[in-house]
């Protein structure tokens, strides 16, 4: 059968082009404007190409302290948040996917509950609170240590490993803990990995429990300085004088330059990672 | 009986061991503030703490309800809720359906990549980009309106636009990363259904209305139940980035008023009153909606 090429699938190519064109100019229009110079960008004249580029604003972003600050933090509480938030959500998925698991239906029941209902914004707020988590390292980590939908995908998996996989481990005589490490863990690597980077995406982006949990300033995570300075506006006085100084930065530039600064490592690994993420929604969508 | 569980208790004793950690968890930040709630009806007080505070009854309650803005602040969080379904639902799926059609693979895994990257923006960062991009003096958007000769839109000061603007960019962001379950079950259809319907005559409009939607009507049935199930959920930051005073008319919804008046003003109980109230009806929500799934036989969430 002769495949013929009709205005339907020259349509569909168009409006997909649409599609992907609108997903990605934000990107493309934000370094674009980075990197242009002011006397183009204030005539808002540079759209999709960089006019008369330069990188000094790029410069001034990574002078400003606020913005290492952040990254270190942010570097932080991912590398600490991810490794704790993994090995616990790891172990009690296994555990979870035992079928036998005395008391197993009554202690899903009593995780997935907390699916349906919860406490909401000021109770958890007060707890957390009340634990002296305030302005510490831990209120990035502990309040979001596991993510109910993360347990329930990991434990979907655990549960399609072959029982007699397991059971020829036991057989040798290893104890439970040296099955999951030496047997189950190993053949777990990709689902390790796909949680591993929901969580890790998770806590860069975490904005919430820092708003509600941090005030003290050198503990901000790259969300918030990103959010004070592009939609509160507290450019520093080193750029603002430097910039006046100079005439030749804008302040449009130097805000995406702060945009696309903080979400680079996203956009640079997210190619690398993106099968992984795939791979999570799917194993998730099995269970619905 | 009483040995069996014994037993069986020990038998699983490394089990148990691995999951404290978890239980834990939930018993400390998930089920303490559950009983956390019983602030609302409480006049709290900082220096006595939730417990020793004093009882008030449902006075935050009333308050919530004799206040003029209440009736606003609820329906902002349906209308804001039910748009999300109607235009957020299906774009998805159409965006599948045309993926589906595409017959040059590299450009279709082109799209599919590029469709998938805004989902993974944080909300700062999406809120921030719509904010420089529709600013009226130095945003794209409206450099473009003006250049066919229009004045320009001032979209985040002005509470009629708050509703476009936010649905259009949680499309943005999530009309890829949705599709990724429905063009999992398009693959799953039987290719000879195709054969046979061609057989018959049918085109591609045909087969899509007959063989493609049959197919992966199932999934959207799940989905959209879950979506009802769900749509008093919103991510809480991109509405509080977003919004301004200029537009509460209209932008203002449960979380962010809960967040205003807890949080920054410190209204501890009064704050819990609407957000507990807010939260029934949620539950009433995801609960009928499983339901609902389960009698149709599907998967159901528990």
């Amino acid at each position: 059968m002769t495949k013929r090429i009709g205005v339907f699938d020259i349509v569909n190519v168009l409006i997909l082009a649409f599609v992907a064109a609108v997903a990605l100019f934000p990107f493309i229009h934000m370094a674009s404007v980075s990197l242009s110079s002011a006397h183009y960008v204030v005539r808002n004249e540079v759209s999709f190409w960089p006019k008369g580029v330069q990188f000094d604003v790029y410069g001034e972003v990574l002078r400003d302290n606020r913005l290492l600050v952040g990254y270190k933090n942010t570097i932080i509480y991912v590398v600490l948040g991810t490794a704790l938030s993994l090995f616990f959500t790891s172990m009690g998925a296994y555990s979870l996917s035992k079928r036998t698991l005395t008391f197993g239906k009554q202690i899903m029941l009593f995780i997935v509950f907390t699916m349906l209902f919860s406490g909401g914004m000021i109770p958890t707020y007060l707890v957390v609170r009340s634990y002296h988590l305030m302005d510490t390292v831990w209120a990035m980590v502990l309040p979001g240590l596991i993510s109910t939908w993360n347990l329930i995908v990991m434990r979907t998996f655990f549960q399609g490993i072959p029982a007699e996989i397991e059971e020829s481990g036991k057989i040798d005589g290893s104890s439970d803990i040296r099955t999951l490490f030496s047997i189950v863990l190993p053949l777990s690597k990709p689902v390790l990995m796909t949680i591993g980077l929901f969580y890790a995406v998770g806590i860069w982006n975490n904005f919430f429990h820092a708003l509600l949990y941090l005030r003290e300033e050198s503990l901000y995570p790259l969300q918030l300085v990103i959010r004070n300075i592009v939609m509160v506006g507290q450019i520093g006085d080193a750029i603002t004088s430097a910039a006046s100084e100079q005439q030749g930065i804008v302040l449009e530039s130097l805000k995406y330059a702060f945009i696309l600064v903080g979400t680079l490592p996203i956009l640079v690994v997210y190619p690398f990672i993106q099968r992984h993420f795939v791979n999570g929604v799917l194993i998730g969508s099995v269970k619905g | 009986m009483k040995p069996t569980l014994i037993r069986n208790l020990k038998r699983d004793r490394t089990y148990f061991l691995l999951l404290a950690p978890v239980l834990l968890y939930y018993v400390l930040f998930k089920y303490v503030p559950m009983f956390g709630i019983i602030v609302s009806f409480k006049d709290y007080n900082l220096f006595a703490g939730v417990w020793k505070s004093d009882w008030v009854g449902l006075k935050y309650y009333k308050m919530f309800f004799q206040n003029p803005d209440a009736y606003d602040i609820i329906k902002n969080t349906f209308v804001l809720g039910i748009y999300k379904v109607v235009f957020g639902f299906p774009a998805p799926i159409i965006l599948a359906l045309l993926l589906n059609e595409l017959r040059w693979k590299a450009y279709k895994r082109f799209v599919q990549t590029v469709s998938y990257l805004p989902h993974f923006l944080s909300a700062v960062v999406a809120s921030g980009i719509i904010i420089m991009l529709l600013s009226p003096s130095t945003g794209w958007i409206n450099h473009v309106i003006q250049s066919f000769g229009f004045e320009p839109v001032n979209f985040l000061q002005q509470a009629s636009w708050f509703r476009t603007v936010y649905i259009s960019s949680e499309i943005w962001q999530e009309i890829g990363w949705g599709s990724i379950i429905y063009l999992a079950a398009l693959t799953a259809i039987d290719p000879q259904l195709y054969e046979a319907a061609r057989i018959d005559g049918a085109n591609r409009w045909k087969q899509t209305l007959h063989v493609t939607l049959p197919g992966i009507a199932p999934a959207i049935v799940i989905l959209f139940i879950l979506q009802i199930g769900k749509i008093l959920e919103f991510g809480f930051d991109k509405v509080y980035l977003l919004s301004n005073p200029a537009t509460y008319e209209t932008s203002d919804i449960i979380a962010t008023y809960v967040y205003r008046m807890g949080i920054i003003q410190g209204n501890f109980s009064y704050a819990t009153a609407i957000d507990l109230f807010m939260g029934i009806i949620g539950l009433v929500f995801v609960y009928s909606a499983n339901q609902v799934s389960r009698r149709l036989g599907e998967t159901s969430l528990w």
